[in-house]
């Protein structure tokens, strides 16, 4: 893997942090966000940062909102109300663009291109060079599948290859929107392997799924609904406030108790 | 602008097009089809009192008028592609900027441009006896033009297309009127004051016009230099037009 160039002061200064030894620097810090689309709120008031190097899954019910936070964090979604600061910059910095990996929750690739032209042709955007290719594909189990057309391949080896156009940058910050929907047990586990390889690596993940079960692998949670933020904290310290076995009963409890929300993350 | 970034975006589109057979066919073969279609019938007539066939006099403009409403649909579709298919919002999180990508588009289908006029401008004179009092070489540099014109058009219209098939639609919209005030049918001079100022507006007159010079005069005049430049101010402004309305942001 080729060091990359970093430009930015910001990002001296963040290194330096975290070798101070000062681990939970917010990665993602959002201010009074508020998103009206078409007339709907779907973002209201939303006050949240995601700690640097590890993983945060983002839960909620289809429709709560995920997509739309995690399409303004990368910058595709115009901020109605207050802010968003991804990595020290706003979102969607033109400084960003290098440090942040997006993957849409529908494969985001050329239908009409082959595996490895679709990783090459995202890695030249970058300016990184085959190996680095070959590689990712790799990572992501396609490896007999490079010259096949992503428009036949199956509806998990597609997310797989949209997996690899946003890893080909190794990005710092990696979101993820339910990007294992539909894949068979074994590879669901060695993605998630990959994801908390990544997050041992310094870089910082922000994962979306309805799948509660994952979500024990996240060090912390966010839970959303309605636009809003039920909870954000460790597993398990969803799970003891709200006296529940598992997360899935934990998330209903909070819904329907309209608990004051949980907030042990130290900021 | 980066050029690893736009010929990246380039190869990228011919090697999706490469894949297209039937858009292949359609770029490189029909315009030269409906050239030898158009000699076979408006050459049955025979030659009016100014000795001329309504071949030698249309001609000319036909073979510049097919690459523009060849090219035109094809961009269009393949950029509202792009836009519904995601790529467009991930590209827009990588460092490319947006006239890398358009240029991209631009490059790839100009370089399928030449190959038509290539070939439409070598039937035109072989195949039918096309004959014009300036070099064939002007004819295909108009050629070339038109379907670049066509580009950067489907290019910017595919902004107000919210599918496939509307992006289809706009063709007839946006070709047919200028092909009616060009100046092939009945020429500028006769139409009344409010007609000639809408053509004035409208680029596909001024192909013609430099084709109309091309085909009167031995030498390129200055005129037809300045319909060429007409012509290109035309593609810049679509091209740029188009960089407009590619948001990185949706409100």
């Amino acid at each position: 893997m080729s060091p990359k160039a970093t430009t930015s002061e910001d990002r001296s200064e963040e290194r330096a942090r975290r070798s101070r030894g000062i681990s939970k620097a917010p990665a993602i810090e959002l201010e009074r966000l508020r998103i009206v689309r078409g007339g709907n709120t779907v973002i209201d008031d939303v006050t949240v940062s995601v700690s640097e190097g590890i993983i945060t899954g983002l839960l909620g019910p289809s429709g709560c909102g995920k997509t739309t936070l995690m399409r303004t964090i990368v910058g595709n979604q115009k901020i109605t109300a207050g802010s968003a600061t991804v990595l020290g910059h706003a979102a969607g910095a033109k400084s960003l663009r290098r440090h942040v990996g997006y993957v849409t929750q529908s494969p985001s690739i050329y239908r009409d291109l082959t595996t490895i032209e679709n990783v090459r042709y995202f890695a030249a955007l970058y300016g990184i060079g085959m190996q680095r290719v070959h590689e990712v594909v790799e990572a992501v189990g396609l490896t007999g599948q490079k010259t096949d057309l992503a428009g036949n391949l199956s509806g998990g080896q597609q997310g797989r290859v949209s997996l690899a156009c946003a890893l080909v940058c190794d990005p710092d910050l990696l979101i993820l929107d339910e990007p294992t929907v539909g894949l068979d047990p074994l590879l669901r586990v060695e993605l998630w392997e990959q994801f908390v390889d990544m997050a041992d690596r310094g870089k910082t993940l922000l994962i979306s799924s309805h799948a509660m079960d994952e979500a024990r692998q996240c060090a912390e949670l966010i839970l959303m609904r309605d636009g809003a933020i039920l909870a954000h904290a460790e597993p398990e310290a969803i799970l003891r406030q709200t006296n529940c076995l598992d997360l899935e009963s934990a998330f209903v409890a909070l819904v329907r108790s309209e608990l004051q929300p949980v907030e042990e993350v130290r900021s | 602008m980066n050029p690893t970034t736009h010929w990246a975006t380039t190869v990228r589109i011919l090697t999706q097009l490469r894949r297209d057979r039937r858009a292949m066919f359609m770029i490189l073969v029909i315009p030269a089809l409906i050239t030898v279609l158009f000699y076979s019938t408006l050459s049955l007539q025979g030659p009016g009192p100014d000795g001329l066939t309504p071949y030698d006099r249309l001609g000319i403009f036909q073979i510049a008028v097919i690459p523009c409403a060849v090219m035109f649909p094809i961009a269009a579709i393949t950029m509202r592609r792009e836009r519904a298919s995601g790529t467009l919002d991930r590209l827009f999180t990588t460092p490319m900027s947006k006239l890398d990508l358009l240029a991209g588009y631009g490059t790839a289908f100009s370089l399928g441009a030449v190959a038509q006029a290539v070939i439409v401008t070598l039937v035109a004179y072989r195949v039918t006896d096309l004959s014009t009092a300036g070099s064939p070489l002007l004819v295909a540099m108009v050629c070339v033009l038109t379907a670049v014109l066509g580009v950067a058009l489907g290019l910017f219209f595919s902004a107000f297309a919210e599918t496939e098939f509307q992006a289809v639609q706009f063709a007839p919209i946006v070709l047919v009127p200028q092909l009616f005030l060009a100046g092939v049918f009945i020429p500028r001079d006769e139409m009344p004051g409010w007609l000639h100022s809408f053509s004035d507006v409208l680029p596909l007159t001024y192909v013609v016009e430099a084709l109309q010079q091309i085909s009167a005069n031995a030498e390129a005049t200055p005129r037809m230099w300045r319909d060429v430049g007409v012509v290109v101010a035309f593609i810049i402004a679509a091209v740029l037009g188009g960089a407009a309305t590619l948001r990185r942001q949706e409100a």
